[in-house]
Formats: structure tokens, sequence, C-alpha cells
């Protein structure tokens, strides 16, 4: 348990990348023990932390040290004996940082799995090998193909229960490669581990000649995240004006945010929105210095050549690229919140770095996650419910289709009276 | 084609930069809180790239426990006048005399919880809508489901089970008069990347991060440095030992450890190879297994 990093190189990490990753499965399919497992094998758990679980395993009566209980949260989870809410854990290799968002397998978290989802390059989903795929899996997929989590990893566990069987998990697999067709999947993988006894998790496997694809920790290392942004659609939400009061930078304006898609140079013609007014990208500004060019997801402060007004929530794009702009929009929402959409109700929202308010027009149907038929009779979307709605916003939004850009294409519902965040919509 | 990426050191501050930007865009009156500790440091220097060539649009505030390192001081004063921004300073010792709380008492008293009522008060008194902090989830377990933009109530307090969802970076702060948000730019890094980035920032560290020849004495196994605040147990004896801190608080509950560490690179080094998580050397989480937990339903930081 000793976290001794035999080779650690000082001038490795400035060459790291990080890959954030969701895990979901159904309760007990082993994902807190896969994720102490991956926390363990690379050596990330601290002694003290690793002597409290063994001293809880022992008081438990527990036959080994339970690694599930490193991601063990809050005490009333810890009484009750289950994870309620999305928790977030790190740890790293050589190569990358890993930032896991742990969100509960139970049937009513739906809500945050998308939470989860929204910032993820990766789902890991598990499977129990002695199951199968059941109605979790396919929820699961469809919310990471719906949130459109770049890669998605099926792990079938507790390979050790079924013999370490090929057949089983080449049926398994089968199954779910098919109902993954009827999703918008670019890139699935499938790995037979067991997160107890270690298989195929960080180690490979000796129980288990027959696979010759990766571990899931090479996997994680190794899966091709650098074109997970938009590099192509310039998008620029001004987040904040910088206007120093002294004498030095008297006459400085940059308009500072963090890119949402493609890459702006210098010398580059821009077009503000709302305005439509085009000048050329005179600086880009980091701290003490300056850049010949940006790219998503960087923070940097622009300086335009040309004195247009522009404030919070306008957008910097490329004349000849714009987004779309409107106050009809339709989206796919997820409700967050015990008290139901209401139909003609009114919201705020809070897209890119604009903020406004809108209108329910119209629910068009409810979807069924497990079906994912289109139910246009029910048309009642309470608490984890997914359905499309048009909305009319009181200011023209500048955005993508989700598909196209997760930041330019992603809007949350908050409602005016308890100011909580209740729907997570998705622009189609 | 050209790869663009960033590394995970540079993927961080940015998000940090873009959250902390949030908060000077749609926030009355924030206040960075502001402990001497590395995180606070690592977090003013963000703001001051946020806004960068503007100073930093916001105050800095200490809770003065009164039990400091001077080292501690000196450093908050030198940085504060370096970045040209307004410290306001707030002191435990102050609410003692008001009566609004009790000192404890005994050989292991600590101010650490005191401070909650000095930090709401003074939230209070100066009407700040927003409080940044440095904390980060792999600190501790009750750190863990934090969000970004955490809700606190008008009585200050958490409410682990009725958290807003975050999704992307759509941050929702608003709220109902009388309540505050704490905002946590830092969230997702990790002890290692918090000394990697100062690393690479060249970052001027307060000295009681090196290794250095202190008095101290050992306490339910912790190495405590020895301050005039500390009343010694006749059994407890002061030697010289060559420490260095791992985090910096209050000085009778912040845990030494043994180490000769002496530059960042060292200290990167000795980070990567630790066997003990940076808080299993505070005193004030030893307290009881959900010491955290409780303190920030409360109201602390
Ligand atoms: N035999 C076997 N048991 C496992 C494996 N993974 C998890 N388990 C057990 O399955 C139970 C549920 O695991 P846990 O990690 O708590 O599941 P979670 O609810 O998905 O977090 C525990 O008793 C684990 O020890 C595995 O690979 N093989």
């Amino acid at each position: 348990m000793t976290r001794i990093h035999d080779h650690f190189d000082k001038d490795q990490y400035l060459k790291m990348e990080l890959l954030r990753f969701t895990t979901a499965g159904s309760v007990d399919d082993g994902k807190s023990t896969l994720i102490g497992r991956l926390l363990y094998d690379s050596k990330q758990i601290f002694e003290d932390q690793y002597e409290s679980i063994k001293r809880i395993s022992e008081q438990r009566g527990e036959e080994y040290v339970n690694l599930a209980l490193l991601t063990d949260g809050l005490r009333a989870e810890r009484e009750q004996g289950i994870t309620i809410d999305v928790a977030y854990r790190y740890f790293h290799t050589p190569h990358r940082k890993f930032i896991i968002a742990d969100t509960p397998g139970h049937i009513q978290y739906t809500r945050n799995m998308v939470t989860g989802a929204s910032t993820a390059n990766l789902a890991l989903i598990l499977v129990d090998a002695r199951n199968g795929m059941v109605e979790q899996t396919c929820r699961h997929m469809f919310i990471a193909s719906l949130l459109k989590i770049p890669h998605i990893c099926i792990c079938i566990n507790k390979m050790d229960l079924v013999n370490y069987s090929e057949d089983v998990y080449e049926a398994i697999r089968h199954q779910i490669e098919g109902f993954s067709t009827k999703l918008d999947v670019v890139d699935i993988s499938f790995i037979p581990i067991s997160a107890l006894k270690g298989d195929n998790v960080v180690t490979r496997s000796k129980n288990m000649d027959w696979y010759e694809g990766p571990t899931l920790m090479y996997l994680l290392e190794t899966i091709h995240i650098a074109s997970d942004h938009n590099h192509i659609d310039c998008r620029f939400p001004v987040q904040y004006v910088i206007r120093p009061q002294n004498t030095k930078y008297h006459d400085y304006r940059g308009y500072a945010g963090r890119i949402a898609g493609g890459v702006y140079k210098v010398g580059d013609k821009v077009m503000a929105l709302p305005s439509g007014l085009t000048t050329t990208i005179e600086a880009i500004d980091v701290y003490h210095s300056s850049l010949q060019e940006a790219f998503a997801p960087m923070s940097v402060t622009i300086c335009l050549a040309d004195d247009i007004d522009i404030s919070r929530g306008d957008m910097i794009v490329r004349e000849n690229n714009v987004p779309n702009v409107g106050q009809d929009i339709d989206v796919m929402v997820c409700w967050l919140n015990e008290k139901p959409l209401q139909a003609k109700g009114k919201y705020a929202i809070k897209h890119t770095t604009k903020e406004a308010r809108c209108i329910v027009k119209e629910i068009k149907y409810k979807l069924n996650i497990n079906t994912l038929h289109r139910n246009e009779q029910d048309l009642n979307i309470g608490l984890n419910d997914i359905g499309r709605i048009s909305i009319r916003t009181t200011q023209p939004l500048f955005y993508d289709s989700y598909r196209r850009n997760r930041n330019t294409g992603s809007l949350i519902l908050v409602d005016e009276g308890t100011n909580e965040t209740v729907g997570a919509g998705m622009i189609i | 084609m050209i790869d663009y990426h960033l590394n995970h050191l540079k993927e961080l501050e940015a998000e940090s930069i873009f959250v902390i930007r949030e908060v000077a865009a749609t926030f009355q009156n924030p206040v960075l809180l502001f402990s001497g500790g590395k995180d606070s440091i690592v977090l003013t220097h963000l703001s001051r790239r946020a806004f960068w060539p503007a100073s930093i649009p916001f105050p800095l505030m200490h809770i003065d426990t009164g039990h400091n390192f001077q080292e501690t001081l000196d450093y908050r004063d030198a940085l504060v006048k370096k970045m040209g921004v307004k410290l306001i300073v707030a002191s435990v010792q102050e609410s003692i005399d008001k009566g609004r709380v009790r000192e404890e008492t005994g050989y292991e008293a600590s101010r650490i919880r005191l401070q909650t009522t000095t930090l709401l008060d003074a939230i209070e008194q100066y009407k700040f809508d927003c409080a940044l902090g440095g904390a980060r989830r792999d600190e501790e377990k009750a750190r863990a489901k934090e969000r970004f933009f955490s809700h606190r109530d008008e009585f200050g307090q958490w409410d682990p089970k009725n958290q807003r969802p975050e999704l992307w970076n759509l941050f929702n702060g608003r709220k109902h008069i009388g309540e505050h948000f704490r905002v946590f730019p830092l969230s997702n890094w990790t002890e290692l990347d918090i000394w990697q980035y100062i690393r690479m920032e060249n970052i001027q560290m307060p000295s009681l991060y090196f290794s250095h020849k202190r008095k101290c004495f050992a306490r339910n196994g912790i190495i405590l440095g020895y301050t005039d605040f500390i009343k010694l147990r006749p059994e407890e004896k002061v030697e010289e030992m060559v420490v260095r801190f791992r985090t910096i608080g209050d000085a009778t509950s912040t845990g030494a450890t043994l180490s000769s560490a002496t530059t960042v690179d060292d200290i990167i080094m000795e980070v990567a190879a630790s066997r003990v998580t940076e808080r299993g050397g505070r005193a004030d989480d030893k307290r009881s297994e959900t010491s955290m937990e409780d303190r920030k339903k409360e109201g602390y930081f």
C-alpha cells in the first residue's frame, strides 16, 4: 500500500494529459470495488487511508480488506451503505491524470449519471458477467450516447464467477453490440475483468489468455482524446471584459473567456455577435505574454483591432462559420428535479456565458430510456425523465447542435422561485 | 494536422481561471479566502492571471486564529503588497472578546472550529455574496462531493444531500437574499498538481514549506511546532527537529513532517512517494472520522 513511485520523473508531468471518465453500473456490479482496485493497483492509496478501511473491514467482520470502502463518501451514505450522489476521485499514472465522476447505479439516479457524464471523455459501464446486459446497461449506454461521451468502455465484471469463460463474454459482447447499433455511439470497447481479483484491470489476466485486447488501465492511458474537442468551429463566448484601471494599460480592453471551439490566431478576421461587426484579432493574451494561436479549452484574453462594443454573453466567431442565432430552440431535456417540467412554464436559462429566460412552448414527447420509444401521449416529464421540448428564449442564443459542440450546444434550466437547477438541455 | 492539446496542468489552469472569472462576472461582492497555505497561494496566482493586466477585482480575507507562524504573516503581507490587492483580516480573537464564541480549554484547545463563526460574521458584515476558497476534492472524503459552486443557506450551512446538480461548465450562482456561495476553483487539483504547478510557474512559497530546524514536540503521533500558544503536557518534551509543513494553517494544529526537502523539486519527489495523506497530519481531522463533514455543514471553509 505504500505509494512509492520508483521512477517518478518530474518533467514527465509536463506531457501528461487529463482524462475525465464516469462510471456506471447497477448496484452490486462491482463499481466501488473496481475503482478501489484502480486506485490500489496504481499505488494511489495512502497508508492512513488503507489503515482506515482495513479497520472498518475488520470491524464488519469481512474476510479481506474491502477496497470498495475507499470510495465511500459522506456519513449518511456510510450509514446506509450506499452512494447517493456524484463523487469525484483522482489518480494518475506517469502518462495521464484521471478524474473519475463516480455516480451511483440506482435506478432513480439518472440525474447523477447525466451530471457525471456531462464533462466526461469516456464512460466506463459495468456489467455483471452472470447477468449480462440488463435494463440498466441499456439506460447507461443511452445516456452516454445522449451526452455524447466520445468513448464507451464496457467492463464485463466478475469473470471469476463464470469460470473466466470466453463464451459467456462473447455472448454478452454480441448482445451489447447489437443494442449499440440503435444508438449514436462512435467508439465502444469491451474488456473482461474481475475487479475483486484484479484480472485485466491493471495487470493482464492469466486466467483469460483467449482475450487479446488491452487491460482497462492500458486503455485509459492510451485512448486517443486529443480530438475530443471541436477544433473546427471557432466559438469564443465572452466571459468578462478586462479594463485595467492603471496608467500603464490605460487603453487596454481585452475580452476574457474560455474557447468553446476552434482555433484562434492573431490576425484572424473575426465577427462579434450579436452586432455582426467585423474586425481582426490583434493579440491573444495570457499572463505577461501573448500567444500566436489558442484553441479549445484554453482560457485567454482576446484584444481586437477595432473598438467595438462587446460585453459578457456576446460571442466572437469567424465570419464564414457562424453558429445558429435564434430564439426558438428544440432541446432534449433531462429533468433533475422532483417538481415536474411545467408545460408553458417559464424558466431562467444559462447557455455559454449568457443568461436569459425561456418559456416551454411545447413538450413533444417523452422518451422511454429503456426501449428508446417516443411516447407522445404521456408528456409528464418528472425527475429523471428525458424528453424533447421546444423553448422560446427572451433573447437570441448563439448555439450549435449539442452533437457538434458540447459547449455551445448545452444549457441548463433554473427554477426562478427556488433557484435550483432543474433541467439539463441538449440542443438538437 | 497539428495535435491541439493541453497538458493536464494547463487544462486545470484553464478550468480554474474560467471559474474565477465566472465569479467576478456574476457575483456583486466576492472575496477570496486566504489562509497563507499553498492552495490559497495558488488560487491567488490564478486570480492574478485571470484578470491580468488588471488587478484582482476582489479583496483577500484572512480568518486569523491569532495562532500564526510569523512566516505566514510576513508572506501574506508581502504578497498583498506585490499584487496590489486589498486585505481584510477577520480575527477569531475579536470573536472571543465579543463573546461570539467561547475559547476551548485544556491541552488540546483549538480555534479551528471557532473560525466558522468569525468567517460567517465577516461574510455578513462585509455583505460578501461569494467566498472563493482553495479547497480540493482530493483532500478529504467529505470534499469529494463538493461542487465548484457550493450553495450556502442564510445560516451559512452546507446541505450535502441537497446540492444543485452541476453540469458541463454551466454554473448556477442564483440565490436568495442572505444566502451566499462558496466557490472552489481548485476542485479538480491534487496535492501533486499544486506542487507541479508551483514548479512550472516558479511561484515563490513561504519558508515553512521547506525543510528547516524548528522546536517541535510530538502529540498523538503528530509533530507540532512549539509556539507561545501551546500548553505542554508534563510528559511532552520540546526538541529541535528538521521538519517542513505540508499544510499551513493554525499553528496549534498543523502537523509538521520530518523532511529534508529544501526545494520544490524535493517536495514533488516527497509528495509523489508519500505514505500519508496531507490531512493525516492535521490534529483537527483526527478528532473523529467525520469531523470535516460536521464542520462543513456548519459553514466551515
Ligand atoms: N467474485 C467477484 N465479486 C466481486 C467482483 N467485483 C465485485 N464483487 C463483489 O460484489 C459485491 C458488490 O461490489 P461493490 O463494488 O460494492 O458494487 P457496487 O454496488 O457496484 O459499488 C461485493 O461483495 C464485491 O466484493 C468480482 O470481480 N468478482
